[in-house]
């Protein structure tokens, strides 16, 4: 799978990373040649054939009581943060 | 705008999606609280944080709320559904993914049946409801160029309900959107406190030629906080749609947002790509199982719905369905109005008197007051005591308005302000015909218009003696003592 | 013997004799890793305090005739693992500057066990790579040829215990990452069943395939650390809720009537030759010992490493949107608005592979796409996962080699992404299908290290530890240390 650099520059906006002309071609040549090789799953015989979404087949998820066993630690958590101002997360205002 | 404003030749079309926040205590995947109002990021842990290595583990009664309202709704409860991942970035999406459901709900096919202005009944289907988490908040105030991330509300449970496209005008949307509210908080799953943000409602709206089968291309209107706003951003949209449309253009598939200030709406100024949401199965999270045990205790749960409740209103109260419906908005209301006329004693008449009042002057004061129904400064039982001295004539319906007030105002009963105030009913006939022969007697110029055949001049007697007497007379008996003494000696 | 030549069992007997202190054995390890770690950039972090505080804690408990089986036993930590108030970086500039708030589960568990923290060590960014040479630390070294690689993604760990910087080290593994770098340098290193152990804390990469598990010269020193890791954790809802067995007390098991199968599709042709015949004399060795050898096949196999670079990269490309320069990690300087936020902050943030497997992984999931890729390869996954559970209906393990060669010249492979990820092709398959797996070392080919796998059915970490054990009391590949380091 020949993938174009628009292609590329699609994903990398999807997936919000900054790739710069330089990087670009490089990542172009390298997704191919990955789809590529990952385009030999065709060959598998996959009609009735169930997609496995994780390996504990039969588990069922385990419910948790509703009950309240956080407490607050914003002061230790936003130790970690880049920007915080009046106990926010501060970004680049968000434009509805 | 009214029904019968749409403009000739189209039909509206609408479908809600109904964002409901579960009334649970902690959050759906974590163990934070939900309660309203707390400072900033006071309720956000490190699964809410989407710190790095933490997992998420699914609230037991979020999904009790959930089965509970497909159980309400008729719908299917899936044996296993699936949460799946929604990517997309924004800041208030902690994870750079929600977890929602996609291919397979929680609950589908279910249906609500609404009540039109006319009384007719209309079904209205419910597609689908599934369970998923909220985002956080973003705050702009006080900040130049930039925004502050809350993350409190981050992780709060979510029923999302999604209806059919079966709705074809504002009115029939607000309805639906009424009983659907209605509905949630009679199941005690949310407490639809729109100003809160715990009820919100996004409308897809579009419109079509009559007799066209396909449907338009919608707009979706988000966020709207009230019935008002739905219904007026509706108008706007149809209106907006249909003049662009018999103006030659098309519409844009977008999402908008309605100005309440100006009464419009308008496209989202962030231009919308397509977003490409790459929903796949949550590998944190296992499949859903709710089997029959779970299903039959939650069924054991529910309460008596709004549709029966209204229904056996009728049947026993002998009650319309508009009083029936309204009286039924809400469990509290319903409650009340069951105690006062239980209180009253008595039989059909005691009901309709007490469903008069209680739509009437009580919801009067309430909505005055700003009260919920649990803070009414009457309760029930003292409702009955004022209705009890109406039906035993000791006041007059009229009489009964201004005891209510202050019944209000001081948190006293019927008895007690009667009293206070001297208001009994006057039913001494000698005493009202005093009343009536002094008026007679200052009033001979309209006495003789009267008896030459000037029968208006009746009401002006009546009002004139009422107010000799503060109100006060028996009503039924002045009627028959002024007949009698007016006609003559 | 040196004390950093011992066992985890030889050094919990010392411990008990009171012929050292906990404090004395971490002093000794921290000074090796002082001496030794510059060459072999091993560890990322060194916490010479938190040791001595672990250790002096250890004594105390020791003292008080409380010590069990771990107490005062010296481990390294991948920088995979959340360690509260510890910096944790996963290998990343993006999390350069993270010191976790709070303990991943098995590190909570092995230290409540007693053991004591030396560091954290280096590895693939994020989990992604097969020879730790994508870390934003820098590459680290193989113990046996410091040109070459340790393998990956937990190449640190690897290289420490190798080295003996540290007895025993915690691993992830999610295509390979524990077994692969253990056979690269010549240890022992095993991978549990899915939802053995709990991912709490553990940075997610993959969140389908990700195991924490354990690194150490022998299957013994693993089963001692296992026994601690093992078990339900309510804070995962992937966690499997089931017993654990008594590992350690099962190691002494006979091999005699174990039937292991030989998979005919990991003799193929790009298993090196000197490689495959120390693995085919390691199964040799196994039949010396009572087992019986049978050839088996899982069709499906070949598919197993496209598979996994479709999965893997979907998950992780998911479980990476967290890092967005807003409440913790890397942020870019000045950004103009939302969208520079993002696109630099994680463009600076993550190194090369990672945005290859982000990019992959977005692409495989989108629309138009998520049918022919995502939802083909999880098929194909059941497939495998299929193919497995026919082989254990006759066999009761399976055995083969873990990597196709040793370990390779570092920059060697940098440059095709398709030829690291074939350095996989034998250890991806047990985490399509959740399997336990382990790697054993049988050799050397011009001196460097050759590992033996061996792959187990569901919650079968017992079997495999004892046939692994039974194979290392005849074998003695697990003991050697190279010159340099002994």
């Amino acid at each position: 799978m020949s993938l174009t650099r628009r292609d590329v520059e699609g994903i990398a906006h999807l997936a919000r990373l900054e790739i710069t002309e330089g990087e670009l071609p490089v990542y172009v040549d390298s997704l191919s040649k990955i789809l590529s090789f990952v385009e030999q799953l065709n060959a598998a015989q996959t009609a009735s054939v169930e997609p496995m979404a994780h390996p504990l087949e039969g588990e069922v998820q385990r419910l948790r009581a509703d009950e309240v066993s956080e407490r607050d630690a914003h002061l230790k958590y936003q130790a970690n943060a880049p920007l915080v101002s009046a106990a926010l997360y501060v970004v680049p205002k968000v434009i509805e | 705008m009214s029904e019968a404003a749409v403009r000739a030749g189209w039909e509206v079309v609408i479908g809600l999606e109904i964002h409901a926040q579960l009334a649970t205590k902690s959050k759906i995947f974590s163990g934070s609280a939900t309660a309203y109002g707390a400072a900033p990021n006071t309720q956000a842990s490190l699964v809410d944080l989407g710190y790095p290595g933490t997992l998420p583990v699914l609230n037991r009664e979020a999904v009790r709320m959930a089965v509970k309202f497909g159980l309400a709704t008729g719908a299917t409860i899936a044996p296993r559904s699936i949460f799946a991942r929604k990517n997309y970035f924004y800041p208030d999406l902690p994870k750079g993914y929600q977890i929602s459901q996609y291919e397979r709900p929680v609950v589908e096919d279910g249906s609500i049946e609404i009540l039109l202005d006319d009384g007719a009944k209309k079904t209205i289907g419910i597609t689908r409801a599934h369970l998923e988490e909220d985002a956080g908040k973003s705050l702009h105030e006080g900040l130049a160029n930039s925004s502050g991330i809350d993350l409190n509300r981050a992780g709060t449970p979510l029923l999302e309900i999604v209806s059919e496209p079966d709705l074809r005008s504002a009115k029939e949307a607000i309805a639906y959107l009424k009983k659907v509210h209605t509905l949630v908080r009679y199941l005690e799953i949310c407490d639809g406190n729109m100003q809160e943000g715990s009820f919100r409602c996004d409308a897809n709206v579009s419109v079509r030629r009559l007799g066209k089968t396909e449907f338009g291309t919608r707009c979706e209107i988000k966020n709207v906080n009230s019935f008002r706003f739905v219904e007026k951003a509706i108008n706007y949209e149809v209106e907006r749609q249909i003049d662009v449309l018999e103006g030659g253009g098309s519409i844009v598939q977008e999402t908008r947002l309605y100005d309440s200030a100006k009464d419009e709406t308008r496209s989202m100024r962030s231009k919308e790509e397509a977003n490409d949401y790459r929903y796949f199965p949550d590998p944190d999270l296992l499949p859903l199982a709710i089997d029959a045990a779970l299903i039959d205790a939650v069924r054991s749960t529910l309460p008596e719905l709004p549709d029966e409740k209204a229904a056996r209103f009728m049947l026993h109260y002998g009650l319309s369905a508009y009083d029936a419906g309204v009286l039924t908005a809400s469990r509290e209301l319903a409650d009340y109005y069951e105690t006062a006329v239980r209180e009253v004693g008595g039989g059909g008449a005691s009901a309709k008197l007490a469903a008069n009042w209680v739509m009437g002057d009580f919801a009067a004061f309430l909505n005055r007051d700003g009260l919920e129904v649990g803070s009414a400064r009457v309760p029930a039982a003292a409702l009955a005591g004022l209705l009890r001295r109406i039906q035993d004539e000791t006041i007059s319906g009229k009489i009964a308005k201004e005891v209510f007030e202050l019944m209000w105002a001081d948190a006293a009963s019927a008895d007690a302000v009667i009293e206070a105030k001297g208001l009994k009913q006057i039913t001494d006939s000698g005493a009202i015909e005093s009343a009536i022969e002094a008026v007679m007697a200052a009033n001979p110029k309209q006495l003789a218009e009267y008896r030459s055949g000037k029968d208006k001049l009746f009401g002006f007697f009546v009002g004139q003696t009422m107010k000799a007497t503060q109100g006060k007379a028996n009503p039924a008996q002045l009627n028959e003592l002024l007949k009698k003494k007016l006609a003559g000696p | 013997m040196s004390i950093h030549l011992r066992s985890v069992a030889e050094l919990a007997a010392g411990l008990q004799s009171r012929e050292f202190s906990a404090v004395e054995l971490a002093r000794h390890f921290l000074a090796r890793i002082d001496k030794e770690n510059g060459a072999l950039n091993a560890f990322v972090t060194v916490t010479p305090e938190r040791a001595l505080a672990d250790a002096a804690r250890a004594d105390a408990v020791r003292a008080a005739g409380k010590a069990g089986p771990l107490t005062g036993i010296p481990l390294a930590h991948k920088d995979i693992f959340c360690t509260d108030g510890i910096k944790t970086s996963c290998g990343s500039k993006m999390l350069d500057n993270f010191v976790a708030p709070y303990d991943a589960t098995v590190v909570a568990r092995l230290g409540a066990a007693g053991t004591v923290m030396l560091g954290k060590t280096n590895m693939d960014e994020f989990a992604m790579g097969s020879s730790n040479e994508t870390s934003y630390y820098g590459p680290v070294r193989n113990p046996w040829d410091r040109s070459k690689v340790p393998g990956g993604s937990s190449g640190g760990s690897a290289a420490a215990v190798a080295a003996r910087l540290a007895p025993v080290a915690t691993g992830t593994d999610t295509g390979g990452s524990i077994r692969q770098p253990a056979a690269l340098v010549g240890i022992s290193g095993l991978k549990p069943t899915y939802g053995r152990v709990s991912r709490y804390g553990m940075i997610a990469f993959a969140s389908s395939l990700d195991q924490a598990g354990i690194l150490a010269p022998s299957a013994e020193d693993c089963a001692l650390l296992f026994a601690a890791m093992a078990g339900f954790d309510e804070r995962d809802s992937t966690s499997v809720d089931a017993p654990v067995p008594d590992y350690v007390a099962a190691l002494g098991a006979p091999l005699k009537g174990l039937r292991i199968g030989v998979l005919k599709e990991f003799f193929s042709e790009g298993l090196d030759s000197a490689t495959g015949a120390l693995v085919e004399a390691g199964i040799a060795q196994l039949r010396a010992l009572g087992a019986e050898i049978a050839a088996v096949s899982c069709p499906n196999l070949p598919l197993s490493v496209p598979t996994y670079y479709v999965v893997a990269p979907a998950e992780c490309s998911s479980n990476l949107s967290r890092f967005d320069g807003v409440r913790f990690g890397h942020r870019c300087e000045r950004p103009r608005d939302l969208m520079d936020l993002y696109k630099r902050s994680r463009g600076e943030g993550f190194g090369a592979e990672v945005k290859r497997r982000i990019m992959t992984g977005t692409y495989v999931l989108s629309a138009g796409y998520y049918d022919a890729y995502y939802l083909k390869a999880q098929k194909v996954r059941s497939l495998i996962t299929a193919d497995f559970r026919r082989a254990f209906a006759e066999v009761d393990l399976l055995a083969g080699p873990t990597s196709p060669t040793p370990a390779f010249a570092i920059g060697a492979k940098v440059d095709d992404p398709i030829t690291m990820y074939l350095n996989d092709i034998y250890t991806i398959g047990a985490n399509l299908a959740g399997l336990p797996a382990m790697s054993v070392p049988c050799g050397f080919v011009g001196g460097l290290p050759v590992g033996l796998q061996l792959i187990g059915p569901h919650f079968g970490e017992a079997r495999l530890l004892t046939a692994a054990h039974a194979y290392q009391r005849e074998t003695d590949f697990h003991r050697r240390v190279p010159a340099a380091y002994a």
